[in-house]
């Protein structure tokens, strides 16, 4: 087995998630007006702001990353590469993984790192604890991105499979989603949550990669 | 053609369902160096779904496929990115294969020098067509699987594909094809469906 396909599947993903020039800038301004929004929706004030702040940042990752997963396994599915990345001597799970990592990397990770400003946004304190966030975010989000893979790969044949994504990915994300907003709660519990966010991804990227893989060798089939 | 040569591609007793009707049945396919098999058969009579099939991308309902060498898959849908360009494409393929292959000869070859660094949303159905015919060259693969190869080609991009065929199999090569109506180079065998 040679790594070679494995970089070939990466370099065109991140290829793909830059293609017409918007990248990474289409998430964050996804992100930028939803977080606009939320005063608007909720109030503006200041408390209130600081308490919801944290969870909105998560709501905003995973939607994110549904928004952005649709198009990763149909797009190969309708134009045929998906039938020539099946063939190219890879394991197929490893080249799910290497496209979900370069998507990730494309629209996850940049909002995980612009979180800091976002939460300055919602009152938050500047500290370095907003850093330490930003990893969780970026942690948390690498989890969402392997869950909402295997969402798209499922539905990589179905036209308007997005909302399908959905249905699949959501109740996946729920530990992440809990063990990210525990963190950074603050209250009892929270020390050791981050090992628990961290252990939820590392489970999400063992075992997604090969459920990604069994959903593409059905879609190709 | 060459009875005693070791088989490339062995397809024994396949058999195939789709929905409730049996798409066809216990067919057997063998493909040795120099042979070119044709896929014969009305729209719908299953030559795409036997050569996915030999290719592994389809499990058979019944019967079992041996690979006995390394092909190369050009199937119907193109494999090309909107966004990509021929070059990239080879390039990409090249790199994925780890095969160090010249792309500039082979798109001069393919007759795509003048549009290979323009975006496939922007190229013909047969520039897409020679694009994806590239690949055939960048890596030496003893078997060759294609799915309707003179598809939104010109008759300059027929000959083409006649001579790379003719090419391949003086090579000891081997090509299955689904092809509809004439072809531009004698086949060794007929399979219908």
């Amino acid at each position: 087995m040679s790594a070679a396909p494995i970089l070939a599947a990466f370099r065109q993903s991140l290829g793909e998630a830059w293609a017409g020039g918007a990248g990474a800038l289409l998430p964050l301004g996804f992100l930028g007006g939803a977080a606009v929004l939320v005063p608007l929706g909720i109030g503006s004030d200041g408390e209130t702001l600081k308490a919801v702040g944290p969870g909105i940042i998560w709501v905003a990752l995973a939607l994110a990353s549904l928004v952005t997963l649709e198009r990763i396994f149909q797009s190969d599915a309708e134009d045929g590469t998906l039938d020539l990345w099946l063939q190219a001597g890879a394991p197929v799970s490893a080249i799910a993984a290497a496209k979900t990592l370069a998507h990730w990397l494309s629209a996850g990770l940049p909002l995980a790192l612009f979180s800091p400003l976002l939460a300055l946004m919602f009152q938050a304190e500047a500290s370095p604890a907003l850093l330490v966030n930003a990893g969780l975010y970026a942690l948390g989000s690498l989890a969402f991105f392997f869950w909402g893979g295997v969402g798209a790969a499922l539905s990589a044949t179905v036209r308007r499979g997005g909302l399908l994504i959905s249905l699949i990915a959501l109740p996946l994300y729920v530990p992440t989603a809990i063990f990210g907003a525990l963190a950074m709660s603050g209250g009892p519990g929270s020390a050791g949550a981050p090992l628990f966010l961290a252990a939820s991804t590392l489970f999400a990227c063992a075992v997604a990669p090969y459920a990604m893989a069994a959903a593409l060798r059905l879609a190709a089939d | 053609m060459n009875s005693q040569a070791p088989s490339l591609l062995t397809g024994a007793g396949l058999g195939m369902i789709r929905g409730e009707r049996v798409l066809f049945r216990e067919v057997s396919v063998a493909v040795r160096a120099g042979d070119a098999l044709l896929l014969r058969g009305a729209n719908g009579a299953g030559k795409t779904t036997l050569l996915r099939i030999l290719a592994g991308l389809t499990r058979p309902e019944a019967g079992r496929v041996t690979r006995a060498a390394a092909h190369h898959w050009v199937g119907h849908r193109e494999g090309l990115k909107p966004q990509e360009t021929p070059r990239e494409h080879l390039k990409l393929w090249a790199q994925a294969w780890g095969c160090g292959a010249e792309t500039d000869s082979v798109l001069t070859r393919m007759g795509l020098a003048r549009p290979a660094d323009v975006a496939g949303r922007y190229l013909s159905a047969g520039q897409r067509r020679r694009t994806a015919l590239a690949r055939l060259l960048l890596e030496d693969r003893p078997v060759w699987l294609l799915d309707e190869p003179y598809t939104a080609l010109d008759a300059d991009g027929r000959k083409l594909v006649d001579d790379l065929i003719a090419a391949h199999r003086g090579k000891g090569g081997a090509v299955v094809a689904a092809i509809h109506g004439e072809t531009g180079f004698a086949a060794s065998g007929d399979l219908s469906l």
